[in-house]
């Protein structure tokens, strides 16, 4: 690669079940107006060149929905590209943008509303084919669960131990200035909460958010005059698994092991379980944290169980701001990710800081249990 | 001082035919016939492509995340992509990305592609949707460029304007008479251009059906590669030159300002040594929602002034054989498939570039396309394409 890309500034909204005090626009602008103040850039070719945003139209219940956030990225006579999947991937894209020398220095914004929509299930819904899929009344909590069966069998994580991790998430999210309010679970109510779709109780699934994260992304060199403390993108990877669930091995890491395998060799890591100081896994579903330790090749294939047996969270200090499961929307749960590990290789994480953390993994999924996966590693 | 990392040439282009109704194709079905031609025209197999980029627009066929679905034709299992959608634009911003990825160096060879079936929705009622649900929803509607059409009367008289914009979608209708993948070929005559002008059916003032785009269902494929590659396949390239992205903010007013078409043109010509477009360029593949923007914005994009845009329809200037070739492909009026729409432009620009355009093909080499998306809030996308390697360095974004 002749140049590299560093994350200079990353800025998020308290995560909520309902802003209904914010348009999309309003909670897009306090993170954008946060990392403007924070690197004190202009907007224009000597400060923010250009934009990429991230949202769905679905969500958003409004077609060509970043034609609201023109204004707010600072759009007007300037250029703004749209991501519609996970922020995981508008910072693929954005280091891409960077990589290819078109401009030197991208915003990268994005949004997503749960509340707004009479229900998330009915958007994701929508994402099913009008055929054979839609009219059995799939969405993505249904086939959610069809993976939590599978994993749980093959792997052999119990509930009590997907409860532990309900626990454990709500812990670390209340040292985590930004992570959603919940309220502390013991075990027992965990396991006593709601089954939403068998076996995915209430508990286990991300809750409803609202929510905005904004990054500055920058070349080499400007990343220096930028900032004191960039943050280097050092391995980009993503990949597709099919798309009907039976073509899929549900309980497998198909796309999230080749999207690490490709991260890793862009940053030259062979061994994943000795490599990172922090990871962060977006984790939609309690059972997909140790699922997806294992796609990251924290752990053997099929050995989420005793991972998570063996202390591996902890160990591996995994979602220390509360990961997904505390609660981040649908289309930035991978973005907050990155969000929280470079808060981390700041050290900026106050209460949660893992110490002398240099070197991250984070993760984010879109599409029906994680069909796309994208990978970054980050590094101090 | 910016540099571009390494060079990205257009090597294949595939299209599904476009129809009011593909029935008989369901979306993946409908890109997979894109993507394979786009293959069979670059010579290559699936296993020859890294990542894959899809867009379009949702709230048509009310989808989400369609591009899931769609790995069953985009070939994007177990490879690399990315989702982008700018409205109108997507197609256009599609191409800028493939550009982008290739060039970073992260990805070897992108197949773009960019699709709609507006016929599995509501193509107005879409459109609408866009507007502020608070403040312009109410006002919001596809027939905008009406007052355009006022604009352009107003300024150059009701008779020579009229016949102008007219003249123009006859010869757009000529050009597509030629490419047998467009969608309305309607064998317009130019003895008649004064009947149609008067008594076509009127949608909103002067504008009239005849001059408003198409409503299509149709998929587009790119393929994008970098330079090592274009010479390991030896394969026929389009040079990826240059592409610029100009938004503006949501407030539709059609006041005098300067308009997103112009600024784009201006900055995309002065990083690329074009000083007369109209000289230097051969082919401009326009997209051009009705045939009042397609004459409007010619003065914008080609840079001209007063009514130099209007002699140029009425001279015959703009044909296969013109002094600037203006959509050889029949543009936006004869085929509107909107997600793949603004990358259909840079297909066919790149086609001519290569010269396989075919029976719309324009004679004598082309050396330089231009080729332009519009969308969302009267956004502006070019992207610049050539015969000859560009020299690194020699055109900096400085």
């Amino acid at each position: 690669m002749a140049n590299r890309v560093a994350i200079c500034a990353v800025a998020q909204t308290k995560f909520e079940t309902n802003r209904w005090d914010a348009r999309m626009q309003g909670m897009v602008w306090e993170v954008v107006d946060a990392v403007r103040q924070q690197t004190h850039l202009a907007f224009g070719e000597d400060g923010i060149q250009a934009a990429v945003t991230v949202s769905d139209d679905v969500f958003d219940a409004r077609t060509i929905s970043d034609s609201a956030m023109t204004d707010v990225v600072g759009a007007h006579f300037q250029s703004e590209e749209k991501v519609a999947a996970d922020g995981a991937q508008g910072v693929y894209y954005a280091t891409s943008v960077i990589l290819s020398g078109h401009h030197d220095v991208v915003l990268l914004a994005g949004h997503c509303k749960e509340s707004q929509p009479a229900s998330r299930n009915m958007v994701t819904h929508l994402a099913f084919d009008p055929f054979y899929t839609r009219p059995v009344g799939l969405d993505y909590l249904a086939t959610a669960a069809m993976q939590a069966q599978a994993y749980m069998a093959r792997s052999g994580v119990t509930e009590e131990q997907l409860a532990d991790l309900v626990v454990r998430a709500r812990q670390w999210a209340s040292k985590n200035p930004v992570a959603q309010d919940n309220k502390p679970l013991s075990r027992q109510e965990a396991l006593a909460s709601p089954m939403l779709a068998d076996p995915i109780r209430e508990a286990f699934m991300y809750p409803v958010s609202d929510g905005a994260v904004a990054m500055i992304l920058a070349s080499e060199q400007r990343a220096a005059e930028i900032t004191d403390r960039p943050i280097w993108v050092t391995g980009l990877g993503n990949c597709h698994d099919s798309f009907f669930l039976g073509e899929r091995d549900l309980a497998g890491n198909f796309a999230l092991q080749r999207a690490a395998e490709r991260a890793y060799a862009m940053a030259g890591i062979d061994n994943p379980k000795q490599a990172f100081d922090v990871v962060e896994i977006a984790d939609q579903y309690a059972h997909q944290l140790p699922q997806y330790a294992e796609g990251l090749g924290l752990c053997e294939a099929g050995g989420g169980g005793q991972w998570l047996s063996d202390g591996g969270p902890d160990n591996d200090n995994v979602n220390r701001s509360g990961g997904m499961l505390a609660g981040n929307p649908l289309m930035l749960g991978g973005m907050a990710r990155m969000a929280e590990a470079v808060i981390q290789l700041r050290g900026e994480a106050g209460d949660r800081q893992v110490a002398d953390a240099k070197r991250a993994v984070a993760q984010g999924a879109t599409g029906p249990a994680g069909q796309l996966q994208t990978v970054v590693v980050l590094e101090s | 001082m910016k540099t571009k990392n390494r060079n990205v040439a257009v090597i294949g282009c595939g299209m599904s035919k476009f129809s009011s109704h593909r029935e008989e194709v369901n979306q993946p079905e409908m890109i997979h016939e894109a993507v394979v031609e786009a293959l069979e025209d670059a010579r290559l197999a699936l296993d020859d492509v890294d990542c894959v980029l899809h867009g379009n627009m949702e709230l048509f066929e009310m989808v989400h995340q369609p591009d899931m679905w769609h790995v069953l034709g985009s070939g994007a299992w177990g490879k690399s992509g990315i989702r982008l959608t700018t409205g109108g634009t997507t197609g256009s911003t599609l191409a800028c990305a493939a550009d982008n990825v290739v060039a970073s160096g992260l990805h070897d060879v992108v197949l773009a592609i960019g699709f709609e079936k507006l016929q599995e929705g509501h193509t107005t009622g879409g459109i609408t949707n866009m507007a502020d649900p608070l403040w312009g929803r109410g006002l919001q509607t596809g027939a905008l460029t009406g007052t355009t059409a006022q604009q352009v009367i107003e300024e150059f008289g009701e008779e020579r304007a009229k016949l102008a914009a007219i003249k123009l979608r006859t010869i757009m209708d000529e050009n597509a008479m030629r490419n047998a993948k467009a969608h309305r070929r309607l064998q317009l005559d130019r003895n008649h251009l004064k009947d149609y002008a008067d008594t076509d059916l009127r949608l909103v003032g002067e504008l009239r059906m005849l001059h408003m785009c198409s409503q299509s269902d149709g998929a587009c494929a790119v393929i994008f590669a970098s330079e090592d590659k274009v010479d390991a396949f030896d394969a026929n390239p389009a040079w990826v030159v240059d592409h610029e992205t100009v938004h503006r903010e949501e407030t539709l007013m059609f006041t005098p300002e300067q308009t997103t078409h112009r600024a784009a043109a201006e900055r995309l010509f002065a990083r690329n040594g074009v000083t007369d477009p109209v000289r230097d360029l051969d082919v401009f593949e326009v997209y051009d929602p009705s045939a009042w923007w397609g004459l409007d914005w010619m003065r914008e994009f080609l840079l001209l002034e007063g009514d130099e845009h209007l002699r140029m329809v009425e001279n015959d200037e703009i044909g296969p054989d013109g002094k600037i070739a203006i959509n050889p492909s029949g543009g936006v009026m004869a085929s509107n498939p909107i997600g793949a729409t603004a990358l259909v432009r840079v297909a066919e620009a790149a086609m001519q570039v290569r010269g396989t355009a075919g029976d719309h093909q324009v004679p004598g080499p082309v050396r330089l396309a231009l080729a332009s998306g519009f969308g969302g809030t009267l956004w502006t996308v070019l992207m610049l394409l050539s015969k000859n390697k560009p020299q690194l360095g020699a055109a900096s974004h400085g």
